[in-house]
This record gives C-alpha cells, sequence and structure tokens, in this order.
C-alpha cells in the first residue's frame, strides 16, 4: 500500500517538474512547482518526516512559492509573448546531460559515504569527520512516537550554535532584500 | 701565521677590489687614495702569504690542509664546498701571485698615473688578484673553475682597457672567445672525472685514481686530454695561442701580470695539480710534450721577425709556455713548476722593463705630437744611454731566458731539457721533443738579442726633436724593476740542480714532494747522469751563448730602417713576420664559415623562423588563441556557464562510481 | 524500505531541475528551478535519515531557511535588474561576457 501510495506521488512529482520547466508562462510554471512540492510533502510523510512535511507545505509551498507569485505579478511577467525556452541542441544536449547526472547519481547511491571518501582520498581512512556523520546515532524514525520532538531534541541540542545563526542569517537576508528592492533609501 | 687564515689573501685584494671599484664610479680622480689601497692590499696579502710559509716552512705538511669555509652546491652524491688548500704547490703559487703582483701593482702605479682610468683599472687588478688567488687555492676542480673564468674575464677587461679604440676591444673578444673554447675541455674533464671518480676534490683525486681508473686507460687519457685543452686555452698553447698576441693591446703592467707571469700559466699549474692522472696516461703526456715543444719551437720562430718590442716578448711568453708544457708533459712536474717560477720573475722583468722603454717614447712622441708608433723598435735604438737603469735590467733578463749560468732561467730551462732527454730512453720521440726544445733556445736567445740590440744599442731613430725628451722612469717604476732584477739573478738558487750541491738537498724539488710523489710513484722521472747530464748543460749554454752572439751582430750588421720607411719584407722573412698567416688561416677557415653559418643558417632559419617565428610567435600566438577560445566561453549567457559546469559535474561523478 | 527509490526520485527531480537551469532564460523561473534542486536534495536527506538518524530533517530545516532567504535576496536583486532593463531575460544580462 505504502509503495504504491510513493510511486503515485513519486509520478506526480516528476510530471509537475517537468511541466514547471516547460512553461512558456511563469504563472504556470510557479503552480506546477507547487504541485511538486505537495507530491513531496506527501513522500516526507510516507518516509516518516511528518514535521518537515508540514514545513514543506507552511515554508515552501505557502511563503516561497507566494513570494515567487507576488514578484511575477509585481512585474506584470505573466502576459510576456515570447517563450524564454532555448531549443534544438542547447536543449538536446542540457536532455543528454540530465540522463547522463541521473545515470551518475543513481550509481553513487550505491557507494557508502566512508568508502566515497576513502575513493576521493585514498589514505585518510575511517575515522575522519565524514566518518563520523556516516556512523552517527542510527536509530530508526519509525521508532518515535513523537515525531516533532524527534527533530527537536538534535535541533536544539546538537545543532543549537548552526540554528541561532540561521536567525542572523535571515535577519540579514530581510534586510538585504529590503535594501535592495527599495528605490531610494 | 696558521693556514686557517689564508681566506684573508683572498679577502684583501678583494677588499681593494671594492675600495678601487666604488672610487673609480663616484670618484676617479682620487688617484693618491687608489695608489695606495691598490699596491697595499697586495702587499698585505703578500704579507699573509709569507707569513702562511714561514709557519709551514719547518714543518711541511705531508697532507693538503684544506680550509672549507661554506658549502656550495649539494645535489646527491655531488657535494662541493668552498674550501681553500694550502700545500706546498698552492703556497709557491700564492707566493709568486702576491709577490710579483705586488711588485706590478707598484710599476703600475707610475705606470698608469696619466691615466683617466686610474681607479678602474687598479680595480680590475685587484679583481684579477682575487680570481687567480681563488684558481691557486681552491681546493676542487668547481672552485678552481671559478677562478679560471674570473682571471678569464679580468683578462678581458683588462685587454679592452682602453676600450675607445675598437681593436682593443676586438682583442678582449677575442681573448675570452678561444678561451671558451678550452673552458669546454675543462668542464667535459670535470664531467668525466665527477663520473669515474666521484669527487672534485683534489686530495680525493689523487687518492682514488690509481684504483678508480686504469693507467693508460682510454678514460683518464680522455680527461687529461680534456683538461688539456682547457690548459691549451688559458695557456696559450697551439692551436689556440692566438689571442695572447692580441691581449697585448692592453695596459704593459697587464702583459706582465696576466699575459705573461701568472694567468697564462695557471694551465701549468692544472697539469701540476692533476699531475696523478697525467702521470697514468702516458699517451697524453706525450701530446702534451709534443704540443708544448711544438709551440716552444712555433712561437720562437714568429719571434724572430717581430718589431713590435711587446709582440716579441708576446711570442717569447707563448714559447715559455711551451717549455713548461714540455717539462710537465715529460713528467718533471718540478720543472714545470719551477720554471713557472723563474719565467714569472724574468718575464714580469722584461714586460715591466718594456712598458718602462714605452713609457719613456710615448712622452717623447706626446712631447713633440708626433703619431710614430712608440712600440716599434725600430724607432728606437741607443735608448742604453737615456735608461741605464733598464737597461741593465733588461739584459739581466735576456740572459735568463736565453738560458746563461748563473742566471735563473738556465736552472730551470735546462732541467726541462734535461727531464725530456731523459725520458727519450723510454720513448725515442722525447729526443725530437728535446732537439725542437733546444733548436727554439737558440732562437730565444736570438731573437731576445735582438730586441736588446735594436733598442738600446745602435744610433737612436726615434727623432731628433724627441730625442731630448727620452729619460728615465720614475723611482717607482725602477723599483720594483730592480727587485725583480735581483730575483732574476738569484732565483735559480730555488732549485740548484743535485750535482751542485751535496747531499739530498733539492730546493723546490723536496720541497713539493709531498705533491707530487704520488705522480712520480706512476711515472718517474729520469734524469741523465754523468758524462750526459754534463754534456747537455754544455750544449746549452754553447747554444745560448751563440744565440746571443748572432742575435747581436745580425741585428746591428746592417742599417735599420725607421719604421715608416721601412721595406715590405720579402720571402720566409714575410711569412714569420705574418706570424705564418695563422690568423689569417682561422679567420678564413673557421671564422667565415662559422659567420656565414650563424648569418644563413641560424639567424635566418633557426633565430628568426624556428626561435622567433615558432617559439616566440608561435608561444604568443597559441596564448591569444587559448585566450580567444576562453573568451568565448565567457559568453555571458548563464546557461551555457551551468552546461559547462554539470558536464565537469558529471565527469567528477563518473570517475568517483567507476 | 522507500530509502532507494527515494534516492532515485530525488536525483530524478534534481536532473529536472538542472535541466531547467540550462534550458530557461527567464530569471524567475531560473529561481523555481534551484528551489527545485534544493526540494530534490532535502527529499535526499529526509530520505536517509530513516536510515541514519534525526540529523538530516536538522538539515533539511536548515537548507529551508537558506533556501527562503536566498528566495528573499534573490527576488530583490530580480526586481532591481527590472527596475533597471525593463526585462529579467538572461538574454539581456550578459554584461560579463569576455
Amino acid at each position: 500500500m505504502t509503495e504504491i501510495v510513493f510511486y503515485v506521488l513519486a509520478i506526480s512529482a516528476v510530471l509537475s517538474a517537468i511541466l514547471c520547466i516547460t512553461q512558456k508562462n511563469p504563472v504556470p510554471s510557479a503552480l506546477w512547482l507547487v504541485s511538486t512540492m505537495f507530491a513531496l510533502a506527501g513522500i516526507y510523510v510516507l518516509l516518516h518526516a511528518q514535521f518537515i512535511a508540514a514545513m514543506q507545505v507552511l515554508v515552501y509551498a505557502g511563503a516561497v512559492m507566494v513570494l515567487f507569485l507576488f514578484v511575477i505579478m509585481l512585474l506584470n511577467l505573466g502576459r510576456d509573448g515570447g517563450s524564454d525556452i532555448k531549443k534544438g541542441p542547447v536543449a538536446l544536449v542540457a536532455t543528454f546531460l540530465g540522463a547522463a547526472l541521473v545515470a551518475a547519481l543513481v550509481a553513487v547511491r550505491g557507494t557508502s559515504v566512508a568508502g566515497l571518501a576513502d575513493r576521493l582520498n585514498p589514505g585518510v581512512v575511517a575515522g575522519s569527520p565524514l566518518g563520523v556523520v556516516a556512523g552517527g546515532d542510527v536509530q530508526s524514525a519509525a521508532s518515535f512516537t513523537n515525531a516533532i520532538g524527534a527533530v527537536a531534541a538534535p535541533m536544539f541540542q546538537t545543532y543549537l550554535v548552526p540554528f541561532e545563526i540561521t536567525s542572523v542569517l535571515l535577519l540579514a537576508a530581510a534586510v538585504g532584500a529590503v535594501v535592495l528592492a527599495k528605490r531610494k533609501l | 701565521m696558521n693556514p686557517s687564515w689564508i681566506w684573508l689573501t683572498i679577502a684583501l685584494p678583494f677588499a681593494g677590489f671594492l675600495v678601487n671599484g666604488t672610487l673609480a664610479l663616484v670618484k676617479p680622480d682620487a688617484k693618491r687614495v687608489v695608489s695606495l689601497v691598490g699596491p697595499g692590499v697586495l702587499l698585505a696579502a703578500f704579507g699573509v702569504a709569507a707569513a702562511i710559509f714561514a709557519g709551514l716552512w719547518s714543518q711541511p705538511p705531508e697532507e693538503s690542509i684544506v680550509v672549507p669555509l661554506w658549502a656550495w652546491i649539494g645535489a646527491g652524491a655531488l657535494e662541493i664546498n668552498l674550501a681553500l688548500q694550502v700545500d706546498q704547490l698552492s703556497l709557491v703559487m700564492l707566493l709568486v701571485v702576491t709577490g710579483v703582483g705586488s711588485l706590478i701593482h707598484i710599476f703600475s702605479v707610475g705606470y698608469m698615473h696619466a691615466d683617466p682610468g686610474f681607479a678602474r683599472f687598479f680595480a680590475y687588478l685587484n679583481l684579477f688578484v682575487v680570481f687567480m688567488l681563488v684558481l691557486v687555492l681552491g681546493s676542487s676542480l668547481p672552485v678552481l673553475f671559478v677562478g679560471w673564468e674570473g682571471v678569464g674575464l679580468c683578462s678581458y677587461l683588462l685587454i679592452g682597457f682602453w676600450y675607445q679604440e675598437k681593436a682593443n676591444a676586438d682583442a678582449g673578444k677575442k681573448a675570452f672567445i678561444v678561451n671558451r673554447i678550452g673552458d669546454v675541455g675543462v668542464m667535459i674533464a670535470m664531467f668525466l672525472i665527477f663520473w669515474s671518480i666521484g669527487s672534485l676534490e683534489f686530495t680525493d683525486i689523487a687518492k682514488r685514481a690509481p684504483e678508480a681508473l686504469a693507467v693508460g686507460g682510454t678514460l683518464v687519457t680522455a680527461i687529461t686530454l680534456f683538461l688539456f685543452l682547457g690548459c691549451a686555452g688559458k695557456s696559450a698553447q697551439i692551436p689556440l695561442y692566438v689571442w695572447l698576441p692580441d691581449a697585448m693591446a692592453g695596459p704593459t703592467p697587464v702583459s706582465a701580470l696576466i699575459h705573461a707571469a701568472t694567468m697564462v700559466t695557471a694551465g701549468v699549474y692544472l697539469v701540476a695539480r692533476t699531475s696523478v692522472l697525467f702521470a697514468m696516461a702516458p699517451v697524453s703526456s706525450m701530446v702534451v710534450a709534443g704540443v708544448g715543444a711544438l709551440t716552444a719551437l712555433f712561437a720562437a720562430s714568429i719571434g724572430l721577425r717581430q718589431y713590435d718590442i711587446k709582440k716579441v716578448l708576446a711570442y717569447s711568453t707563448v714559447s715559455q709556455l711551451g717549455y713548461m708544457f714540455l717539462g710537465v708533459g715529460s713528467a718533471a712536474f718540478t720543472a714545470g713548476v719551477f720554471h713557472l717560477v723563474t719565467h714569472a720573475f724574468f718575464k714580469a722583468l722584461l714586460f715591466l722593463g718594456s712598458g718602462s722603454v714605452i713609457h719613456a717614447m710615448h712622452h717623447a712622441y706626446h712631447a713633440t705630437h708626433s703619431h710614430d708608433d712608440p712600440q716599434d723598435m725600430r724607432n728606437m735604438g741607443g735608448l742604453r744611454k737615456d735608461m741605464p737603469v733598464t737597461f741593465w735590467l733588461m739584459l739581466l733578463a735576456t740572459f735568463a731566458i736565453a738560458g746563461v749560468p748563473p742566471f735563473s732561467g738556465f736552472f730551470s730551462k735546462d732541467e726541462i731539457l734535461a727531464s725530456a732527454f731523459g725520458r727519450g730512453a723510454e720513448h725515442p720521440i722525447y729526443y725530437v721533443f728535446w732537439a725542437m726544445g733546444a733548436v727554439a733556445a737558440l732562437m730565444t736567445a736570438f731573437y731576445m738579442m735582438r730586441l736588446i740590440a735594436m733598442t738600446f744599442f745602435g744610433e737612436n731613430r726615434t727623432g731628433e726633436k724627441e730625442r731630448a725628451h727620452l729619460h728615465e722612469a720614475p723611482a717607482v717604476m725602477t723599483g720594483p724593476l730592480l727587485i725583480l732584477g735581483v730575483l732574476t739573478v738569484v732565483g735559480g738558487a730555488l732549485n740548484f740542480p743535485t750535482f751542485w750541491l751535496t747531499g739530498p738537498h733539492h730546493g723546490l724539488e723536496s720541497w713539493l714532494e709531498p705533491v707530487l710523489a704520488p705522480a712520480a710513484k706512476l711515472m718517474p722521472v729520469h734524469l741523465p747522469h754523468g758524462a750526459t747530464e754534463y754534456a747537455l748543460i754544455g750544449a746549452a749554454v754553447v747554444i745560448a751563448l751563440l744565440g746571443l752572439t748572432a742575435g747581436y751582430r745580425a741585428t746591428l750588421s746592417r742599417k735599420i730602417p725607421v719604421a715608416k720607411d721601412a721595406p715590405e719584407e720579402v720571402g720566409f722573412a714575410k711569412v714569420l713576420f705574418h706570424k705564418y698567416y695563422i690568423d689569417e688561416i682561422y679567420q678564413s677557415l673557421i671564422v667565415r664559415p662559422l659567420v656565414a653559418l650563424s648569418r644563413l643558417v641560424l639567424w635566418k632559419v633557426v633565430d628568426q623562423g624556428v626561435i622567433d617565428g615558432l617559439g616566440v610567435n608561435g608561444s604568443g600566438g597559441l596564448a591569444r588563441g587559448l585566450g580567444w577560445l576562453g573568451g568565448r566561453l565567457q559568453s555571458g549567457q548563464l546557461g551555457l556557464y551551468v552546461l559547462v559546469f554539470v558536464v565537469g559535474a558529471v565527469w567528477l561523478l563518473h570517475a568517483v562510481v567507476r | 524500505m522507500l530509502l532507494g527509490p527515494s534516492l532515485v526520485l530525488s536525483a530524478i527531480l534534481f536532473a529536472i531541475g538542472v535541466i531547467g537551469v540550462m534550458i530557461r532564460r527567464n530569471a524567475i523561473v531560473l529561481f523555481m528551478c534551484v528551489e527545485l534542486m534544493l526540494n530534490a536534495v532535502n527529499l535526499s536527506f529526509v530520505a536517509l535519515s530513516t536510515a541514519h538518524g534525526f540529523g538530516g530533517q536538522v538539515m533539511v530545516f536548515f537548507v529551508m531557511t537558506v533556501a527562503a532567504a536566498e528566495a528573499a535576496v534573490g527576488l530583490a536583486i530580480i526586481l532591481a535588474i527590472f527596475r533597471h532593463t525593463r526585462s529579467v531575460d538572461l538574454k539581456n544580462i550578459n554584461l560579463l561576457q569576455g
């Protein structure tokens, strides 16, 4: 049952993504991207990441994509006549490269992180920082009933300092966006 | 004084070079300071050398004392320290260079006093002494080679000292280029020595060579022949002697110091220093002796018919260097070094004496604004009345070079000829060499007496007005001449033949014995004894006296025309006057084809076509082309950048997965 | 387990995002493609967190934060560029041309 739902969601995500990048008008593009994000949110639920799924819908599909649409409307880009999609050899090469990238990424999937590190940098053996990440506290997400608590614990314990720094990042981004967008300060 | 102070003998002239060089650049007319510093540092260096010598006199070192200064080159098995070597041989050379050098420096104060380049002259002269001392004191071939090249540089600078005249600058270039040919030989020899023996230190070479190389083998013969090529260049032997007569374009003290007493004897020194190798290669020794004998004969015959007083002395130097090589080629290394020392005395005296004559002639012509050649002996004559001191001293030197007993040249030359004769018992060809040397001795006596007769005897041909201005040189010039005169007379005492003295004492020979013993063991010297020895000495004396008498008679028997009225030479005399046309032959056989090759092939094809066209412009064009391609890549279109980036990413991932 | 298929899906979505960046010239759509790639990476993190613990989900949180910041600043830049050139077509924004 879970598999069927997963593949339905996966196919809809891929189709939405393809449609997103092939729409002439940016408004439908944005809407198809929202569709992809909803599909991904569903997959997150299947992967027992309910908190992330909620964040996905709230932050991405809600806030970020609304921002995109807002800018598109503001600049009045929706009615633009000409298409900006490249055709011919460029599109072909791009598609081929995309396929090659998928193949390469899928091939990489089978390799463990430590093995990759060893192959990239022979001589640095296990016990390196990469190895520590790979072999961290391995616990199945499914064993936690309290999904939010499971994410909150590492976020506010192990990753407390990075978490606080992201707040500074957000502040800087907000100030920067205002400075850039305003005509005159 | 402790031998570790030996570096002071090099540092002192170097300090003099710095002071004089600075003065030459900023205050060229500070002649008083220069004339104090220039000879002063040399005298101080001589003092140091004498003190070290005195310290070692009673207890001569059994082995060379090597004084390391600092590490110079270290590359794998090759380790070269900048080190100085104090032993009997280098001490002899050190004393000659600093001693004779000091006298010539003092003489130069008087000789060059009116020259605007006074400070520059002394700077070069000091620098020359620095390099000459590096040459004789260096403990390994590369250090010696630094000095070897350095004296070549100073020689070039001093030959072309009056560079405003193109002929002088050309003579400097000629000396430099001809010496390069020989230097290639030294470098190849160094490579071979390092390859076969594994060290370039002289002490190591002397110790290891007998085991590392086969006696009479191809390798040791090749090494010694290449070394001798370098010696032939530096010491002006056939076929590379042509630069030395032209080198007389420099000031006369330079001719005395560099081109007679010290630098040109470097080749003899090098052979003596590597005597073990030469003793192991009989073929090379024969070549050395043969070339030496041939050069002695050949140059002496040219000297018979020259009129420029310095040219005569130049060919005489070439000839005497030939004698030295005949000596070292006959395994008589002591005799070679002995002749080197006595030659330094009497040839420096002859050159400085000729400088004194030229000085007087120059002043006389200068006073009357005449443009006659002050160096041409046909313009001299009868000068003994005007310049008695110079005359008597030069006469002594002439007796010495001619080999009249008891002057110094007699002993050294006789020892060389006796050694050559002695080796004839093993290889009969040495009898031929001996005969050539004997004939050359006859010619030497002849042309030297001709020089004296034309310059100092007969009637004066300088001119009516000029005659009044001829006068003896000042004391600063005659002083060094006097000292050299004393050395010329008594220098033979350094190495009296055995039968003159009772007991085993044998001056220079026993002094140099520790250095030359390894060579002597391999190739002992056979000196003739008894009746043969007395016959040889008698023959030498007869030859000398015969040559002197014939030279005097032949020169003064007929009237000598003044240079500008002189008729063209005829017959063989013309060939001799034109030095067997060797320069012309070299010009048409080597120089012209080389210039043509350089012009047509090397310039137009190799330089303009390959190097400029392909190399310079080609690489420029390649860089521009690549830049153009790179520029195309920088289209400003983001999509293309991402495309290229993804290609790289896929390729990297592929490499990781593979 | 859904780990393997999730990772393949992540790769496909990422490649689609890359293709979009390569073939589009509209700056806003380009940004959307970047968001798509970030989402693909997020999917990888979440999928791997099922096997390797919750660190991956925390990382997704950080990625979202950075993406939001990037979207805000990026869109502001597009706004400024539009004011300048009256266009968001990258064809017209090529001052870095060599």
